[in-house]
C-alpha cells in the first residue's frame, strides 16, 4: 500500500475519528437524526478538513510555533465560512437541518486535531490525503449512526421507506437519547469484534509511524481535544 | 470449641431476609392493585402483566446465559421489574410495547450496567419513559371501549384537572377512573403499601416525605385549594410511585438524611412537572431524575465514622 492510500485507510478504519479516536462527538450526537444529515455534515466537514490541511501544511514553515493555534483557527474558520455560504446557497434544506452545527465545524476537534497532529508536520499533498481519509471516516461513521437512528426512529433510510408499513417507529431514536444508544451499541460491537477502538487495548500495540498512536493523553492534540 | 473460636469477617449478625424474600414481598404487595386493574379493565390486562413479566424474566435468562453469568432469575427482581412496568401500562396497550419495554428495562438499564444492584435507574421506570417518549400515542391512550364502567372512559383525572375540570374524589380513591393498569385504585395500592410496611420491606420515610412534599407544593402553588391538593395526591401514579418505585433499594439513598433529601427532591420535581410541565403527569420522570441524584445525595450525607467527627 503506498503512503497515500495508507492515509485514507488509516482515516477510515484504523484511526476512525469517531469510533477509534472518539473526537468530534458533539456534532456526531447532535446532527445524526437521519442518514442524509449525517452524510451532509460528514461531507461538509471533509471539505473543510481537506482545505484546512492543505493550507496549514503549506504554511507550516511560516507559521511561528507560538502562534500556531490562532493561525490554524483563522484558516479553519475561513474554510468554514466558505462552506457555510456555499451550503446556504446550494443546499438550503440541508443547511437549515444542520443549523448551528455548520459554523461550529470551526471548533470541531477533528479538524484542529489533524492540523496540529498531522498537517503541521507533513507536506501538503499527503496532508490532503490525510484530510480525505479522516473526513471519509467521519462521514461513514456519521452516515452509519444516522442510518441506524433513521431506520429505528422513522423506518426509513435516506427518506426511503424500508421497514414494513406496520412498523411503529421508536421515536426516541431520532431524539437525543437515541444518539447515545446507537453510538454506544456500535462501540460495544466494535469492542466485541476487536476492531480498533479507543477502549480496546489490543489495538494500541500495532503502532505505525505518522498519525496517532491511540495514546490520546500524550498526544500533541490533547489540549485542543478538550476544547469542544 | 473450634466453632466458638472461629474468626470471621463481618457481618456477624445474620438474618433470614434475602433478596428473594424481599422481592417476593414486593410482588405480593402489588397483587391487590393488579387484581383491581384486571377486574376493572378486563382480562386483557392480565395478559399484559403476564407478557411483561415473562419478557423481563426471559430476557434476563437469555442475557445471562449468553454472557456466561450466573442465572439470577430466581431472585425475583426481574418479576418485580416486569410487574411495575406492566402496572404502568395503559389497559389497551398492544402487547409488543410492554414486551419491548421489558427487554429494554432488563438488558439496557439493568444488565448492561452490571445486573441487580448496579443499575443507576429504576429499570421499570426507565423503560416506561423510553416507551412514553417513543410511542406517545399508545402510551397516552387511556380511553377505551372495552371498559367495565361507563364512567371510566375519557380523560384521566390529572388531564381533567389540567383542563380545569372538576374530578370525583371518591371515584379516585376506589379506582373507577381511567389510568394505567395499576395506578388507579388508591385503596388497593395502600393495602399493598401497608403489607410492605408491616413486613418491613420498605420504610415509610421516603414515601411519606415524597407525598407530603407534593401536597405542600401543590397547595402552595396550586391556589391554596385543599380539595385540589387531595385530588392531586390521589390522581395519577403518585401513590404507586411513592410506595413501589421511589423505595427501590438500588436506586434510593440508604442514609436517613439522604432519604429525606431524596423524598423532598422527588416531591418538588413532581410538583413542578405536574403544575408547569408539558404533560399532566410527572412521577416517572421525577423518580428517574431523582435516581440520578442518588449517588450525590449519598455522598453528601454519609455519616462520619466514630472517632472522625469534628475537624
Amino acid at each position: 500500500m503506498n503512503k497515500y492510500a495508507e492515509r485514507i485507510y488509516n482515516g477510515i478504519w484504523k484511526e476512525n475519528p469517531i469510533f477509534v479516536q472518539m473526537l468530534g462527538l458533539c456534532p456526531t450526537l447532535a446532527v445524526t437524526t437521519s442518514a442524509i444529515n449525517g452524510l451532509g455534515m460528514g461531507l461538509s466537514t471533509t471539505a473543510v478538513l481537506v482545505a484546512a490541511n492543505i493550507i496549514i501544511a503549506a504554511l507550516r514553515k511560516i507559521i511561528p510555533d507560538r502562534l500556531r493555534l490562532p493561525a490554524e483557527i483563522v484558516v479553519v474558520a475561513s474554510m468554514v465560512t466558505i462552506v457555510d455560504m456555499l451550503m446556504e446557497g446550494f443546499v438550503p434544506s440541508l443547511y437549515s437541518a444542520l443549523g448551528i452545527y455548520i459554523p461550529l465545524i470551526v471548533v470541531n476537534c477533528i479538524i484542529l486535531g489533524r492540523a496540529e497532529a498531522y498537517a503541521m508536520k507533513n507536506k501538503p499533498l499527503i496532508s490532503a490525503f490525510d484530510g480525505i481519509g479522516m473526513g471519509l471516516g467521519f462521514t461513514i461513521a456519521l452516515a452509519l449512526i444516522g442510518g441506524f437512528r433513521e431506520i429505528l426512529g422513522a423506518g426509513t433510510v435516506f427518506g426511503i421507506q424500508i421497514m414494513p408499513a406496520s412498523y411503529q417507529p421508536i421515536s426516541i431514536f431520532i431524539l437525543a437519547p437515541g444518539a447515545f444508544f446507537v453510538l454506544s451499541m456500535l462501540t460495544a460491537l466494535q469492542n466485541k469484534l476487536k476492531a480498533p477502538c479507543a477502549t480496546n487495548g489490543s489495538a494500541k500495540k500495532k503502532k505505525k509511524s505518522g498519525g496517532c498512536n491511540g495514546d490520546c493523553l500524550s498526544c500533541s492534540g490533547h489540549s485542543q481535544n478538550t476544547a469542544e | 470449641m473450634n466453632n466458638l473460636l472461629h474468626v470471621s469477617s463481618s457481618p456477624h449478625v445474620r438474618d433470614k431476609v434475602t433478596t428473594k424474600n424481599l422481592m417476593f414481598d414486593v410482588a405480593i404487595a402489588m397483587i391487590p392493585a393488579s387484581l383491581y386493574g384486571i377486574w376493572q379493565f378486563g382480562i386483557y390486562t392480565a395478559l399484559v402483566i403476564v407478557a411483561t413479566v415473562a419478557a423481563c424474566v426471559l430476557s434476563e435468562y437469555v442475557w445471562e446465559k449468553g454472557m456466561h453469568k450466573p442465572i439470577t432469575i430466581t431472585d425475583g427482581s426481574a418479576v418485580v421489574t416486569g410487574m411495575i412496568l406492566a402496572l404502568n401500562m395503559p389497559p389497551e396497550i398492544p402487547l409488543w410495547i410492554p414486551v419491548l419495554g421489558g427487554v429494554f428495562a432488563i438488558i439496557v438499564v439493568k444488565q448492561l450496567f452490571g445486573g441487580l444492584g448496579q443499575n443507576f435507574m429504576n429499570p421499570a421506570l426507565a423503560a416506561r419513559c423510553f416507551l412514553l417518549i417513543s410511542f406517545a400515542g399508545f402510551m397516552n391512550n387511556f380511553s377505551s371501549a372495552k371498559l367495565g364502567f361507563d364512567s371510566v372512559s375519557g380523560a384521566t383525572p390529572l388531564a381533567a384537572m389540567r383542563a380545569g375540570n372538576e374530578v370525583d374524589l371518591a371515584a379516585m380513591i376506589v379506582g373507577k377512573i381511567p389510568g394505567t393498569i395499576g395506578e388507579v385504585s388508591v385503596i388497593a395500592l395502600l393495602i399493598g403499601a401497608v403489607y410492605m410496611l408491616v413486613r418491613k420491606v420498605i420504610s415509610p420515610r421516603i414515601p411519606l416525605i415524597y407525598i407530603g412534599t407534593v401536597a405542600v407544593f401543590v397547595f402552595l402553588f396550586g391556589g391554596f385549594d385543599l380539595t385540589y391538593t387531595i385530588s392531586q395526591i390521589c390522581a395519577g401514579g403518585l401513590i404507586f410511585g411513592a410506595f413501589f418505585m421511589a423505595t427501590d433499594y438500588v436506586t434510593s439513598p440508604i442514609t436517613k438524611k439522604g432519604q429525606i433529601i431524596y423524598g423532598i427532591l422527588l416531591g418538588v420535581l413532581t410538583g413542578i412537572f405536574r403544575l408547569w410541565g408539558g404533560s399532566p403527569e410527572g412521577v416517572s420522570y421525577a423518580i428517574i431524575l431523582g435516581n440520578l441524584f442518588m449517588p450525590m445525595i449519598e455522598k453528601m450525607t454519609l455519616p462520619k465514622a466514630f472517632g472522625k467527627e469534628g475537624k
